[in-house]
């Protein structure tokens, strides 16, 4: 419980992120009094949802210690592919986004077969996808080069929908309500079978505490245009990401992998499978990401999701505290890291400073976020857990 | 004692050229403990494989409790109720002591994991074979090398085999921890498990082990009464000769203690 011992200790969790969040909100706020206002925080709800998405699927290849350089590639296939489907194609909006996301689980499926059965390594199989996907979606955008959205349809509008207040409150209690039966019924469970448990308080600080988080956002998006309904999908696929990886054997047979892959394989598990799994599911989740930036723009152009679309993915998920090394890391972890680079990117914006500082101050971000992990790693070393 | 739980007879196993085993015959009986030694290359790891599956006899006989049974792959060796510890213990050092416990055989609920009932086991097993370790939800990484080797040894029991094969278990050990995973191999003699145990440390061979078998060259050279046999004994089996380096060193030492055999140089 206390940061300093559990930092000598190597334990450090989600508290540096969450206190570098804090230091850059205050910056920020210091230097520009429209930082925290209810506008700016709604618009930097927006803002990390592509981001975050494409960022979880970055969190489940890393806890397998393998990395996937083509899910901005991924995103922007996925973007080109939706416009070219339903502008030029006349698909139905709702038939072209499943579309997409097949297309990116099976580009997942591809690269992961290439990885996990010719034992190719995943960083030159998806290094070439990154080129051979980015190639594929200029090839789809020509002659035009960005193809537009319409502003009213079911795309747009997954990034365009904010709640109405009580139904933001609505969804705020139920995540606080089901959050809180968790809690206590692992507790009265765990006391029934002899086990140690948390304390009452102990559970009951967890609970407000998070009602607390839960409710200020909510009041706060709410007191703007309401909790977006692409924030809701972020939180929602973190949060079941989350689940799958600690409440299923599949999730469990992820960590395994990731700590020791020939342990997880002497122990029956099909490490093959495991591994052409997780890379369908990060493209799978790229190309949604994808879908959110053609949504959020109103267009699919030769840039989405190119640039650093990648390489921020994968910071944001090392700065949430994602080991490079496998088996270490949370989805939860990715999420923070992705609000602490929006905030920057959303901070730099606001003072009218460029990409230019935005990608030094990232840099420095993300080193101090290694720094940190490397010395809690010694402090681990130190007392034993490597 | 009427039975021999295992029975190997007739094994042979040839690498290209070399014959890493022939004709090599083990009996193995409930509640007992066989030490298995033998020089660098003598065939150990070879037989061991042999019993659990994952590199089977050319030519030879296994019976389990008298019966003939073919062992072609581990999951056969395991169906039969057989269990090794290999030398590298092949844990995932990012789980805690629960999920190395149970991993690939999770116990679910509702198609999730069932981690109190899995803890609740886990804390019992360890418990009923006096195993200490802090928690059982720390990563096995922060436990030391003889508790790693007690997990290693405890997720073999999950299946309740009857058999038990520990290649080397005190390899890589201190003076206490080896104390610790030899008290464990004593439990699980208690228990009535066979225990087939691989060491190159005689003492430890002596300590805890009812019988020795000596392979060397890929045959049995030997078989002792733990109790009965000295240590120069076995050491001669293993080499193969009487006048073997290790007792030529043992004589050079007494004669040194002597104070008149001393060379000039
Ligand atoms: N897969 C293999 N291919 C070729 N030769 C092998 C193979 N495995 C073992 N051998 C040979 O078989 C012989 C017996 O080896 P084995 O590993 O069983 O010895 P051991 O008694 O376990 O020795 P150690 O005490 O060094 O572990 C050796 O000559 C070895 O080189
Ligand atoms: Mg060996």
């Amino acid at each position: 419980m206390n940061p300093l011992k559990n930092l000598r200790s190597g334990e450090l969790g989600a508290w540096p992120v969450i206190i570098g969040l804090f230091v850059i909100w205050a910056v920020f706020q210091l230097l520009n009094d429209r930082f925290l206002t209810a506008q700016n925080l709604s618009n930097l709800a927006l803002q990390v949802a592509a981001l975050g998405t494409i960022s979880i699927g970055i969190v489940l290849v890393l806890l397998l210690g393998e990395i996937d350089l083509s899910v901005g590639s991924v995103a922007g296939l996925g973007a080109a592919t939706l416009a070219v489907l339903t502008i030029r194609h006349g698909w139905g909006d709702i038939a072209a986004i499943i579309a997409v996301l097949v297309l990116g689980a099976l580009i997942g499926v591809l690269q992961g077969t290439i990885f996990a059965k010719l034992g190719v390594p995943a960083f030159v199989v998806t290094l070439a996808g990154s080129i051979g996907w980015l190639g594929l979606q200029l090839f789809l955008l020509r002659p035009e080069g960005t193809i537009n959205l319409p502003y009213d349809g079911t795309i747009a509008k997954i990034t365009h929908t904010n709640l109405s207040p009580a139904a933001g409150w609505i969804i705020a209690i139920l995540a606080i309500v089901i959050y809180a039966a968790a809690v206590f019924f692992n507790r009265s469970r765990r006391l029934a079978a002899g086990l140690p448990a948390i304390s009452l308080t102990q559970a009951l600080i967890r609970v407000v505490g998070l009602a607390i988080l839960i409710g200020a956002a909510v009041a706060v998006l709410n007191s703007w245009q309401g909790v977006p309904l692409a924030l809701i999908i972020l939180v929602g696929i973190t949060a079941l990401v989350d689940f799958v990886l600690k409440r299923t054997r599949y999730g469990r047979s992820i960590f395994a992998v990731g700590g020791n892959a020939e342990a997880a394989r002497r122990a029956g598990i099909n490490i093959t499978a495991i591994r052409i799994s997780v890379f369908a599911l990060a493209s799978l989740l790229a190309a949604f990401g994808g879908i959110m930036l053609a949504s959020r723009g109103y267009s699919a152009g030769q840039s989405t999701g190119a640039n650093d679309t990648t390489l921020i993915a994968i910071a944001a998920a090392v700065i949430g505290g994602v080991s490079l090394f496998g088996g270490r890391g949370s989805t939860y972890g990715a999420l923070l890291g992705t609000v602490v680079l929006g905030s920057i990117t959303s901070g730099m914006f606001l003072l009218q400073l460029d990409s230019s500082i935005r990608l030094m101050i990232t840099a420095a971000v993300l080193l101090a976020a290694v720094i940190l992990d490397a010395l809690s790693r010694r402090g681990r070393k130190a007392h034993g857990r490597a | 004692m009427n039975q021999p739980v295992l029975a190997l007879s007739g094994i042979s196993k040839r690498f290209g050229a070399v014959q890493a085993l022939s004709d090599v015959a083990l009996d193995v009986y409930r509640g007992e403990v066989v030490a298995l030694v033998g020089d660098n290359g003598a065939g150990k790891s070879t037989l061991i494989k042999v019993i659990a599956g994952v590199g089977p006899a050319d030519t030879g006989e296994i019976r389990w409790e008298g019966k003939p049974v073919n062992i072609a792959k581990p999951a056969d060796a395991t169906h039969l109720g057989i269990a090794t510890v290999y030398q590298d213990l092949a844990l995932a050092d990012n789980l805690d002591v629960v999920g190395n416990l149970y991993l690939g055989q999770e116990r679910t609920q509702a198609g999730l994991l069932d981690e109190i009932r899995m803890e609740k086991q886990a804390t019992e097993l360890l418990t009923s074979l006096s195993v200490r370790i802090p928690s059982v939800r720390i990563p096995v990484a922060g436990l030391s090398g003889g508790q790693r080797q007690s997990v290693a040894i405890a997720r073999s029991l999950l299946g309740d085999p009857k058999v038990v094969l520990l290649d080397e278990p005190t390899a890589a050990l201190g003076v206490a921890q080896t104390a610790e995973v030899l008290d464990l191999i004593d439990t699980l003699k208690k228990r009535g498990l066979a225990v087939i145990l691989i060491s190159h440390n005689l003492a430890d061979v002596k300590a805890v082990a009812d019988r020795v078998e000596v392979l060397r060259l890929g045959k049995n050279a030997g078989s002792f009464r733990a109790g009965e046999a000295s240590q120069e004994e076995i050491v001669q089996a293993i080499t193969g000769a009487l006048d073997n380096a290790v007792s030529r060193r043992k004589a050079r030492h007494t004669e040194a203690d002597g104070g008149d055999a001393s060379e000039p140089a």
